[in-house]
């Protein structure tokens, strides 16, 4: 027997991890790095709650697939923007590419 | 406490504390092995869970790929390595958002999931983790959703090559 509380906690330690990662870290590439941390802690409570529930369509898991799929196809556009950012600035800090801020 | 609580319990502090080192770390490239660590013990828990397909494309998709993709490009673009190189100026404001939204995820789930427990054991649950449950799923019930799916990854994939080649005339 596992208690439903302990899948949840262990998200919820990631996706606070992932909150400070995005908030704190300058390069861009740990940012990234992050946001995969924070669809990770989805993921775990997505296949915590399909477990639990014993659903018929075993939702939670399909869904924990697409947002892997999802997380795949962001990354690979986030580093390609990234890689292009680094090419044209020669720096991929967060805080020095603010051409767009007000 | 079962043995499956105690597995889930190490594995959830391996993971967790890799994270928390990941995202401390003052050297890029040992932050992405850190990441390996964490997603690694993601899949685990995975397993823990019964949910074995998803435990299996988690090691693959994550620890085969997009790790991989990741120490590319931190190779590819020069970091600075130490403490004021690596966090801004938000730090602090970072570790208190984070703080609070963690405080509280635990009071909701405390409140709303304590003393539930479930056999992650049994015969239905290993059942439904199968890749033929799984799959039956996608392609009886999930089969427009998945189909989206395929065409999002086709067009991230034409706009990854369309944004990091470099036009020569």
């Amino acid at each position: 027997m596992i208690h439903l509380a302990l899948p949840l906690f262990f998200s919820a330690v990631l996706f606070a991890t992932g909150i400070y990662g995005v908030l704190a870290r300058r390069n861009a590439v740990m940012v990234l790095m992050s946001i995969e941390l924070m669809l990770n802690a989805v993921n775990v409570n997505l296949v915590a709650f399909s477990q639990y529930l014993k659903g018929r369509l075993l939702a939670g898991q399909v869904f924990a697939l697409f947002v892997i799929a999802v997380a795949a196809a962001e990354i690979g556009i986030g580093l390609a923007i990234v890689i292009l950012i680094y090419r044209n600035r020669e720096t991929i800090n967060v805080d020095e590419i603010s051409l767009l801020k007000w | 406490m079962s043995a499956q609580e105690i597995a889930f319990g190490i594995v959830g502090a391996v993971g967790a504390l890799s994270a928390i080192r990941m995202v401390t770390t003052n050297n890029v490239v040992h932050g992405a092995l850190y990441l390996v660590v964490t997603l690694a013990m993601v899949g685990g828990a995975y397993l823990l869970l019964a949910a074995e397909f998803v435990a299996w494309v988690q090691i693959v998709i994550y620890v085969g790929a997009i790790v991989v993709l990741l120490l590319f490009s931190l190779m590819l673009t020069k970091a600075p390595i130490g403490p004021h190189a690596l966090d801004n100026q938000q730090r602090g404001l970072g570790a208190l958002v984070a703080a609070a939204v963690f405080a509280g995820l635990l009071v909701l789930i405390q409140r709303a999931f304590s003393g539930i427990e479930f056999n992650a054991g049994d015969a239905g649950r290993v059942a439904a983790g199968k890749a033929q449950a799984v799959g039956s799923s996608i392609f009886g019930h999930f089969v427009l959703p998945f189909e989206v799916v395929s065409v999002l990854l086709l067009a991230a994939l034409i706009g990854a090559i369309a944004l990091a080649r470099r036009d020569e005339p």
